[in-house]
């Protein structure tokens, strides 16, 4: 526990001078590997760097959606991000960062996986969204989640050649509907913070992201130790709510 | 086999467009991008830090320890699974051995310095990005250095000797791909990988074209280290 943090909190202020409610100034890039991924971009918020890329492969539908496209999101802790992150197999921070993202993105009904479909039970379209902090100053979750709609975004099909992908050419954009954003709410005593910095997220005692379009709720993921009460989450969704109506002006 | 031209239009001996920068990564002890062509290579340095597992630690000397990786999708065709393969880990070890000789770590005994280097987008000359950008990063880190190291591919196709092959000019019928890193003040090599047939003299005439270029670079890793430490 950092108790310069938790006073400054107290006291209705924030290392950095912003308001509870204030994102740190937000830029996105589009088309960030260009030659090599079929969509990418890179996000930062504040110091805070992630940058994403789409793969697109042909492959098989699953059972129950034949004639539905695959999505398959992958976020890496990488080792240069942070001095806390560590080579190996993914830990369960990774994991948990992957899986709210596609949860974000799967479940918002931004991609009409429809569209996806070559041929029915046979072919399908594979998106592979991979998700890399370059820096991490805090709220990962926040950035991941625009990094990916923005590189879906910027992606376009590989032309088809016969039964393979060319990945020399592409056609059309992807078939994409309204984008969501998440908004992660943190929770310092009796405060709400969003877009916490790194010393800010160790002191929380619970954090809510949450992802939505205009003022439809599509994925939640509490954290954090301490327990909610009905009230205070929804105190949390609200403000995520008019966070996310702002971010979503900027992809 | 004659070759006559290079299809981007670039003469023999003539690097791609480059770009680099320090400090890119705040959290990071040093760090530096550095793009050539469209090769970008992202380098950062953790240390000297607590080295484990605790048997690796050498009571003589810090240790370096570096890691190469390509993000998923920064590959031509289809994604590259992420995690350590072969390929990834040979690189490693040699980005290891062609920086170790430009460094002192007498005094970081039992310490690691951990080198990570990330390509985000791919086009030819990875390894060789990726130590440039590893040198700057860790002349970004304060770490003690006796040289500075900069990195190029050279070749040969048909009868001309080129720097910095493209993917292109590396798939060429018969080319021979010569991965070089040169110590630039002693001017001694550091890295050395080839494949294709190769006469002793092309050899020797193409590491001369090697250190030229790696010169040149060097010029613009100083350039890139002095910009972040300009007052504004």
């Amino acid at each position: 526990m950092n108790d310069y943090i938790i006073t400054l909190v107290q006291k209705g202020l924030r290392d950095d001078g912003r308001d509870f409610k204030e994102y740190r100034p937000i830029k996105i890039e589009y088309g960030v590997s260009a030659k090599s991924a079929e969509g990418s971009a890179r996000v930062k918020i504040g110091d805070t760097e992630v940058i994403a890329g789409v793969k697109m492969e042909i492959g098989e539908p699953f059972p129950d959606s034949p004639d539905e496209g695959v999505l398959i999101v992958n976020a890496e802790l990488i080792p240069m991000a942070s001095p806390e992150f560590e080579s190996g197999p993914p830990r369960i921070d990774s994991i948990e960062l992957s899986r709210v993202t596609d949860r974000c993105i799967r479940e918002s009904g931004f991609i009409d996986f429809g569209k996806l479909c070559i041929k029915k039970k046979e072919k399908v379209w594979i998106v592979f969204v991979d998700i890399y902090p370059i820096n991490d100053s805090g709220n990962l979750f926040d950035a991941a989640c625009l990094a990916a709609v923005a590189a879906l975004k910027d992606a376009k099909f590989p032309a088809l050649d016969g039964d393979k992908a060319d990945y020399t050419k592409h056609t059309k954009e992807l078939p994409l509907k309204k984008a969501p954003t998440s908004c992660t709410v943190i929770n310092i005593k009796d405060k709400f913070l969003v877009d916490p910095m790194t010393e800010e997220e160790k002191d929380a005692m619970a954090r809510l992201t949450v992802a939505s379009i205009g003022s439809t709720v599509c994925a939640l993921q509490k954290g954090g130790e301490k327990p909610l009460s009905i009230e205070d989450i929804d105190k949390m969704i609200s403000l995520a709510i008019e966070k996310n109506n702002e971010l979503v002006k900027l992809l | 086999m004659a070759f006559a031209k290079r299809s981007d239009g670039r003469k023999f001996d003539e690097l791609r467009e480059m770009e680099a920068k320090v400090g890119v990564v705040k959290r990071a002890d040093g760090s530096a991008m550095f793009r050539i062509g469209k090769t970008i290579a992202y380098a950062v340095v953790y240390g000297p830090r607590q080295m484990y597992p605790a048997f690796l630690q050498d009571p003589e000397k810090g240790v370096l320890r570096c890691n190469y990786n390509m993000m998923a999708f920064s590959g031509s065709g289809e994604r590259v699974r992420p995690g350590p393969s072969r390929r990834s880990r040979e690189i490693s070890l040699v980005t290891e051995k062609a920086l170790m000789p430009a460094l002192d770590l007498s005094n970081y005994k039992n310490t690691v310095i951990d080198v990570f280097v990330e390509l985000i987008q791919t086009d030819s000359g990875t390894r060789c990005a990726g130590i440039t950008a590893a040198a700057m990063a860790l002349a970004d880190a304060g770490i003690p250095m006796k040289d500075m190291v900069a990195s190029i591919a050279v070749g040969k196709l048909g009868d001309k000797i080129l720097a910095d092959l493209t993917k292109e000019e590396e798939d060429y019928e018969n080319a021979v791909d010569i991965a070089t890193a040169f110590l630039i003040r002693e001017g001694k090599v550091t890295l050395l990988q080839m494949d294709g047939e190769l006469k002793k003299e092309d050899l020797i005439e193409a590491l001369k074209v090697a250190k030229k270029a790696c010169e040149q670079i060097n010029k613009l890793q100083v350039k890139a280290l002095k910009e972040k430490y300009k007052t504004k």
